[in-house]
């Protein structure tokens, strides 16, 4: 389990996995000392990273069915736009997100920064 | 490249609320100007009546306030009427010579009231009911004035009337018929109306035909054919409306009666589009705001380049806006060749409903004092269900069945603002009213959006309902088929046609050939269309597991803290010792923080961290267990009492039977879930006649009873027959399944199911056809091959999934 632990610092790029370990319109799970941090697949393969709990009551977005670039949350089906992390209108609310990129099939992920930047 | 230009003539209900849709669909498309010919912002007309009769102001009933217009960039030119159009230059022309430019042009001007063609009907004093202008004179006129005279006794002409009196006038109503509101009532209801109407005051005066309005400069009284008078210091003239299409027919646009137009709310120029009471389509004209409102929804669509959504006409009903009074009418109310009608009277408690049948169907109805049950008949009406298998019951409604959740109640005008409307969200009465006049809503699906009422288990659909009919107005949905979702115009029915005859075998072939709008779809049509196609697909369709809810992909419930619960299944709740260790033993071993028994006679783990579900599965697994499944749309619990090895009563070995029949079941998918239940003798212990598929053993076989739900609102089962061996009490089961499997729409539960097709229906094709049963059986057996593989077994030792269970990565930082 701890295999995987690697030590940051600010405005690292952290690999995390390969685009194809994510289920397209799927997420998975990175832990971190902060709390979860979901990482989608849209079905156009793009990907996101948002902070793994609904500004709603806190249900775990990673949990949820991803269409477009939007996930329902899996408690009470609040619908979460992906890039933004923002609520969908009528309902308000935001889950921090981060800075993700791909290169050659491999993900990447900056958690520092974006803390630092909200 | 600069905006196409967008003009619309009319700034009422219909004009305005395609505005509405179109900035929500393509907000930087047009640029847009407005004429209204009144000198205010757009407002609720329909509300004028409780602004008339005191209980509302002018403000209260604003729609959308000049900083509206402004804030969406729309320039609003009011107290302007256009009186040219020049289609060749596309230009719009007002009558104090404002020119505006168009690319596109929507005309909505509404309706003119029908003034009768009478001597004097221009003298001061004489008003028509139509706008805050009539309104205002009405009122100052109540100041001075004491003599009104209604001529109409429609609804108009009776909210008039009744918003009159209430400012202290004494008011005559004259009509020319001698029943009121002829068009929406029969004579049985016209009656209680007239005479609760009396009793708050109003004169009537019925098969009066109005000669002349008399006075020499201002309203005196008016004659009738006979040559009687009465005095009047005011008169209104609410006898009817015609479609306001002068414009349109001074620029030459194709009219008869309204504007014509078709299925996309074009008219015969392509570049002028028309919504709205001036409109006619398919010869119809419509003076109720829901029609009006569809209507705008289409044409925004196509306004917004996206041409894809039809109108295809309406079907309308109709409440009387007079507080104290309930009344509701749609459809054919009167009846005729080929019908027949069910009535219920009780003119000492003011009540009486009338529904018109054909062919068992509902053609029509009218309900006078008793109300609630309106929208259920409507719905019913527009379904065009068979009702011959709940025509003993039909008047007196479904809210003789028990929903839980809110007390009870079944009328909100009475209630405290404080009370709870909505039990699972704890919405109460005062905040639902509040968003509904703050943010402007008129749906129930804009109630839902907003405050989340009746979103969850939705048994207070018919409260909310009621909560915007009072406050807003009526503007019951009146489509004719419901959409699947917002991804499509298709209904759950055409998809499973489509998916079956043109063999479509996955979501994205579903998609492509119905045209899904969306790309993904949404997590509502995805988990239906998934369930569509391995329903009808069994050996061919790959289950999409991105497109299941997270309890079926993870095969576990998820909690409110984001853990998951765990259900063994145990087969027909009879356990053993060595089973109950075995899940003691896991549950210390995973710590699990709760051990409960269930309602379903089972036991479940609550409180489970994701990772540890395959292990403990596995644990599970070796004792012998399986999934039970009680995360599933699918055959949940088959509950059983002792029956005749245990019990003095006993019949049949009930519980014996449970078992077998849960070996067959377990592992289906179903459109909902799915629960059985077999009691051994008639006390029922076993709970079996509020099951989705019930037996109650005796001592001469079996009885089957189907389509029974215990949970928000209580059904009790049909009785569909009695069967002597257990091999009928299977056979018939896997039957009833199939039916179900096949043709219900993904989340609707049996009994809603069984109210929908008929009990005859499920009769025909499970107990009369016994060829067809026996086919029906076979299909189910054969889609369990499939479907009977545990999935905990799958995960916990072939790795299926394990992506699911594992975090793609560990930082520790
Ligand atoms: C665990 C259990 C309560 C308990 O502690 O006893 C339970 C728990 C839940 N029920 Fe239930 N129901 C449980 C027995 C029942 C029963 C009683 C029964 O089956 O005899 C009913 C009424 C009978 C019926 O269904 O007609 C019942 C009627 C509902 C309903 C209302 C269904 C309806 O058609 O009206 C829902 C909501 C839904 O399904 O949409 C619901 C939904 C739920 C959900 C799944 C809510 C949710 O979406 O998360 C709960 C999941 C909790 C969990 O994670 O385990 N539960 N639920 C019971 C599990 C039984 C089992 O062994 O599988
Ligand atoms: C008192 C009353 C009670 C009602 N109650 C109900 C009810 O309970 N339920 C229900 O569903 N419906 C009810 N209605 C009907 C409902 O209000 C109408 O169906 C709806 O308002 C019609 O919308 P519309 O946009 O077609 O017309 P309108 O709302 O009338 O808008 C048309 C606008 O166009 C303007 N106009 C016309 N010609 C021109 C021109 N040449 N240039 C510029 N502007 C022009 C008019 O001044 C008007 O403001 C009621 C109506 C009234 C009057
Ligand atoms: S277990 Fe059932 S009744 Fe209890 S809170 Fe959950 S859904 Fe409601
Ligand atoms: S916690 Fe996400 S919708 Fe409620």
């Amino acid at each position: 389990m701890s295999s995987a632990a690697t030590v940051l610092t600010m405005d690292d790029w952290l690999e995390v996995g390969r685009l194809d370990d994510i289920p397209r319109l799927g997420a998975r799970v990175v832990r971190t000392l902060y709390g979860d941090v979901a990482v989608f697949r849209a079905g156009d393969d793009h990907v996101f990273a948002l902070d793994d709990r609904c500004p709603h009551k806190g249900g775990p977005l990673s949990q949820g069915i991803v269409f477009d670039h939007k996930v329902a949350c899996p408690l009470h089906n609040w619908c979460i736009e992906l890039n933004s992390g923002c609520a969908v209108a009528p309902d308000e609310g935001l889950a921090r997100s981060y800075p993700v990129k791909v290169e050659d099939g491999v993900v990447y992920l900056q958690l520092a920064g974006a803390r630092a930047a909200h | 490249m600069s905006k196409e230009k967008l003009v619309l003539i009319g700034n009422g209900m219909a004009g305005v609320r395609t505005l509405e849709e179109l900035l929500t669909l393509a907000p930087e498309r047009y640029e847009i100007t407005v004429f209204g010919a009144e000198p205010y912002g757009n407002y609720n007309r329909i509300l004028l009546s409780p602004v008339l009769a005191g209980e509302k102001t002018i403000n209260d009933i604003i729609l959308n306030d000049e900083q509206w217009y402004r804030d969406n960039q729309i320039t609003l030119y009011t107290g302007k009427k256009v009186v040219e159009v020049n289609r060749a230059r596309r230009q719009v022309i007002a009558e104090d010579g404002t020119v505006a430019p168009y690319d596109r042009l929507l005309l909505a001007t509404g309706s003119n009231p029908f003034i009768i063609p009478v001597p004097g009907n221009d003298l001061p004093g004489v008003v028509s009911f139509r706008d805050i202008h009539d309104v205002n004179a009405m009122l100052a006129a109540s100041q001075h004035y004491r003599r009104a005279v209604v001529i109409g006794g429609g609804l108009l002409g009776l909210e008039a009337a009744n918003g009159l009196l209430k400012q202290g006038m004494e008011v005559i109503v004259v009509h020319l018929l001698d029943t009121l509101m002829e068009r929406q009532l029969d004579k049985p209801a016209a009656a209680l109306l007239k005479l609760s109407l009396e009793q708050r005051g109003l004169k009537f005066l019925m098969g009066a035909q109005t000669a002349a309005i008399i006075g020499e400069d201002r309203v005196r009284g008016v004659r009738f054919k006979d040559g009687s008078e009465v005095a009047a210091d005011l008169v209104v003239m609410a006898v009817g409306i015609r479609p306001n299409a002068d414009l349109a027919k001074k620029i030459g646009l194709h009219c008869e009666r309204g504007v014509i137009v078709n299925d996309t709310m074009q008219t015969y120029d392509p570049r002028v589009y028309a919504v709205g009471e001036c409109v006619q389509h398919r010869g119809m004209s419509y003076g109720l705001v829901a029609p009006l409102f569809e209507q705008a929804k289409v044409c925004a669509n196509h306004l917004a380049g996206f041409g894809y959504s039809r109108y295809q006409g309406s079907v309308t009903s109709t409440k009387l806006k007079v507080t104290g009074i309930d009344l509701f009418s749609a459809g054919n109310y009167i009846g005729g060749e080929g019908c027949e009608d069910i009535v219920y009277k009780d003119p000492g408690h003011g009540v009486y409903k009338k529904l018109v049948l054909k062919d068992n169907k509902i053609e029509g109805a009218v309900l006078y004092g008793d109300t609630v049950d309106g929208a259920w008949y409507f719905q019913l009406m527009r379904d065009g269900t068979d009702v011959s298998d709940i025509r003993a019951g039909l008047l007196f409604g479904q809210a003789h069945l028990g929903d839980s959740g809110h007390g009870g109640q079944n009328a909100v005008a009475m209630m405290a603002d404080s009370a709870e409307i909505c039990g699972c969200n704890g919405v109460c009465k005062g905040t639902i009213v509040k968003a509904i006049t703050e943010k402007g809503l008129f749906t129930l699906d804009d109630v839902r959006a907003h405050t989340k009422a009746s979103a969850s288990c939705g048994s207070c659909t018919g409260l909310v309902e009621q909560l915007l009919a009072n406050t807003v107005g009526d503007y019951s949905a009146s489509s004719k088929e419901k959409s699947m979702c917002g991804c499509t115009d298709h209904s759950h029915e055409k998809v499973r046609k489509v998916i079956s005859e043109q063999h479509l075998t996955s979501i994205r072939a579903v998609m492509d050939f119905c045209e899904w709008r969306s790309a993904d779809g949404c997590a509502k049509c995805r988990p239906a269309l998934n369930y569509y196609l391995i329903a009808a697909w069994p050996n061919e369709v790959r289950d999409d597991y991105q497109s299941r809810f997270i309890n079926e992909r993870a095969h576990a419930n998820i909690q409110k803290d984001g853990t998951y619960s765990v259900v063994p299944r145990i087969w027909g709740g009879v356990t053993t010792p060595a089973e109950l260790r075995a899940i003691a033993e896991v549950a210390d071993k995973y710590k699990v923080p709760t051990v409960k028994i269930t309602g379903g006679q089972r036991i479940d783990l609550l409180g489970v961290k994701k990772e540890d579900l395959p292990r403990m599965w596995g644990d599970l697994n070796k004792a012998g267990f399986v999934s039970g499944h009680a995360y599933g749309k699918s055959l949940r619990t088959v509950k059983t009492c002792v029956g005749s090895e245990w019990c003095r009563f006993g019949t049949q070995d009930s519980t014996g039977l449970g078992i077998k029949i849960e070996k067959m079941t377990w592992g289906s998918w179903t459109p909902h879930k799915f629960k059985i239940a077999v009691s051994g003798c008639p006390r029922n212990c076993a709970e079996a006649t509020i099951k989705d598929y019930g037996v109650v053993c005796v001592d001469s076989g079996y009885e089957l009873h189907v389509g029974g739900n215990g949970g928000i609102k209580v059904r009790v089962t049909d009785l569909l027959c009695k069967v002597t061996t257990e091999e009928e009490v299977m056979e018939y089961c896997g039957a009833f399944m199939q039916v179900y499997r096949e043709e219900a729409q993904y989340l609707e539960r049996t009994a809603p199911w069984i109210e929908r097709v008929g009990l005859s229906y499920v009769k025909q094709r499970v107990v009369e056809d016994a060829a067809g049963r026996k086919e029906l059986y076979r299909r189910f057996l054969e889609s369990q091959q499939q479907a009977q593989v545990d999935p905990w077994a799958e995960r916990a030792e072939h790795g299926v999934d394990r992506h699911e269970f594992v975090p793609l990565k560990q930082v520790a930082k």
